[in-house]
């Protein structure tokens, strides 16, 4: 996926010189083509996250349109101030992509695991945040972030995920997409766990489950009216994220299915990051699992509701 | 190579008299803080000469049109300072004196702190220190990149000067030569706690920025000649930023101001304060 960003985003710079690359101090080699190609507009900073979003506003406000790039806890936490007035007060075109949203640095420990980074920027006015769910889906967003009003925060799953998305369905930013219908509940979730979700989504079938999956790869603003309107249709509602249970998609859902005040009951859970520092190493995948973020364990969840629902009804 | 001010003293430094515009835009000052009753008063006093030198001698603009492409661009990184900012910006025209005399009303456009896209002239909201220079930097390399040659000015505070943002900007600075930047900082020696020597030393501050890749000059920041022949000789060293320390008072020219913590922000300002704080400036022909 990271691959994809920014390979797009090399063949976008190539066709508007409106666009410049902010790196702070990135991995051997990445963006050469960018570097050898547009020199003047590629800058390899240094470690130094709050200088590096100032001068990206700096960039914005004479109409550039800057795409900065680092690891998503650090251009997220490091800068935070930065990001609040020098991108969102001033409503520039700066697009911040986090490297490893969620858990994809497992291995790296706490430091370097993005699990708030929904939470604090869909707390700012402004910001748009986008969480593509594969490589593809990151090929469709690309092209609208260029003539996007605002700053954009793009978070990176972990890249080679397997393609779940489909090319028929175009991106627009600020809309949901509905992956599966069902009858019996209905599934939201942003970013790689939409996988997780379609699995979960086949394990219930098994139970003669139909569920419906909405993907959310716009956090914020957040579709609220697709969400409304499958919402409205089923007993159960279930979140499922890589991230904390706090201030996330799961959060934000609860507040717009709160507010609905629906005449029918709805049972309604988070799946997600407990409000914890990750206490294990290990990989990604076995995090999650950790977390009960696994197909396996959505498709419980949304089994034992379900029950729930049919018993409470009876 | 100069010698910095802990070697000199500040006091040598600084001894220019005020003349009549200095003190007539102090006396406006002093009449918005009437009106609002509330302000950051010492900033202001102590920033005064270097923005008027700015926005009288140096800057190139046009208050009917605040965005045009040619300006040069100067951000007021300490934006607590805006008083001195806003009664040069109303004079100059770019929004109506009238404005001045809702400065923090619901009503009115001029904050407590500047912000952009509400006041015509200001390039850049701050307030909250050590935001300036990066923007300013991103503003001189867009100049760069284009083959544009406005240049950007910046004023920091010294207080300001404690955050690792202006070292990481200044870092970046020194890097990319900017030749098309300029520094302003107002090193009154005072923050909001007490002086800067006891709360965060900066010294030796001239010889930081110099390591950093800046040419550097240090100016009496109420001299409006010295202020004026500095800037008048930008770039201060080929291919590298500039930066000119300039050694103020804080508070300077009133009295009961001048180095008194208690005016470093007020509000409830009585007439009586606006009464002794009018007599306190000094009489000029």
């Amino acid at each position: 996926m990271r691959k994809t960003c920014l390979d797009m985003l090399c063949r976008l710079a190539e066709k508007d010189d409106r666009i410049i690359f902010i790196g702070s101090d990135l991995g051997y080699g990445t963006m050469e083509r960018f570097k050898a190609e547009m020199p003047d507009r590629f800058f390899m900073e240094g470690v130094s996250e709050a200088n590096v979003v100032g001068m990206a506003a700096g960039l914005a406000l004479e109409g550039k349109i800057v795409y900065v790039n680092t690891i998503a806890t650090f251009i997220t936490r490091r800068c935070f101030e930065q990001i609040v007035l020098d991108l969102c007060l001033h409503n520039v075109n700066v697009r911040l992509i986090g490297n490893g949203g969620g858990l994809v640095y497992a291995p790296l420990g706490p430091t370097h695991e993005a699990i708030e980074d929904i939470a604090i920027l869909r707390a700012v006015p402004r910001m748009t945040i986008l969480a593509p769910a594969d490589a593809d889906e990151m090929r469709r967003l690309m092209p609208l972030t260029v003539d996007h009003r605002g700053p954009i925060y793009i978070r990176l799953g972990k890249g080679n995920d397997p393609i779940v998305t489909v090319d028929h369905v175009p991106f627009t930013i600020g809309k949901g997409i509905l992956m599966r219908a069902g009858t019996d509940a209905l599934l939201l979730t942003t970013g790689v766990t939409l996988r997780l979700a379609l699995e979960a989504a086949e394990h219930l079938k098994e139970h003669q489950i139909s569920v419906s999956v909405l993907h959310l790869p716009t956090i914020k603003p957040l579709d609220t009216e697709v969400i409304l309107e499958h919402a409205g249709r089923v007993p159960v509602i279930v979140t499922v994220e890589e991230h904390t249970m706090i201030g996330g998609l799961g959060s934000a859902v609860a507040e717009v299915v709160a507010e609905a005040n629906f005449q029918s009951p709805k049972r309604f859970k988070r799946i997600g990051i407990p409000d914890v520092f990750p206490e294990k190493y290990g990989s990604q995948s076995s995090l999650m699992e950790h977390y009960g973020i696994s197909g396996e364990a959505v498709a419980r969840t949304v089994l034992g509701l379900c029950r729930l629902s049919q018993y409470s009804r009876r | 190579m100069k010698t910095s001010s802990l070697e000199s003293g500040p006091a040598e430094k600084i001894c220019a008299e005020l003349d009549a515009r200095s003190v007539d835009l102090r006396i406006k000052v002093i009449r918005v803080l009437q009106a609002s009753r509330r302000g950051h008063l010492g900033a202001a006093f102590s920033l005064m000469e270097i923005m008027r030198v700015l926005y009288d001698d140096v800057l190139r603009y046009d208050s009917a049109n605040p965005r045009w492409p040619g300006r040069d661009r100067c951000v007021l990184s300490k934006g607590h300072g805006c008083l001195a900012l806003y009664v040069l910006l109303a004079e100059k025209g770019f929004f109506p004196e009238s404005e001045l005399w809702k400065f923090c009303a619901s009503d009115g456009i001029l904050g407590g702190h500047p912000e952009y896209g509400k006041i015509p002239g200001v390039e850049a909201s701050t307030g909250s220190l050590g935001h300036g220079v990066s923007i300013g930097i991103g503003m001189a390399l867009s100049a760069r990149y284009q083959k544009h040659d406005y240049r950007v000015f910046v004023v920091v505070g010294d207080g300001e000067s404690n955050e690792g943002s202006i070292w990481e900007a200044a870092m970046c600075a020194g890097k990319h030569k900017l030749e098309n930047l300029c520094i302003l900082v107002d090193y009154n020696k005072q923050q909001s706690y007490g002086s800067t020597f006891e709360v965060q030393d900066l010294e030796p501050f001239a010889d930081k920025w110099r390591s950093f890749g800046f040419g550097v000059e240090e100016v009496d920041g109420h001299d409006v000649e010295h202020l004026r022949s500095a800037l008048k000789s930008l770039p201060l060293e080929m291919h590298k930023p500039s930066i000119i320390i300039c050694h103020t008072v804080k508070g300077k020219g009133s009295a009961c101001a001048e180095m008194n913590l208690k005016w470093h922000h007020q509000s409830s300002i009585t007439d009586g304060q606006i009464e002794d704080l009018l007599r306190s400036l000094p009489e000029v022909d």
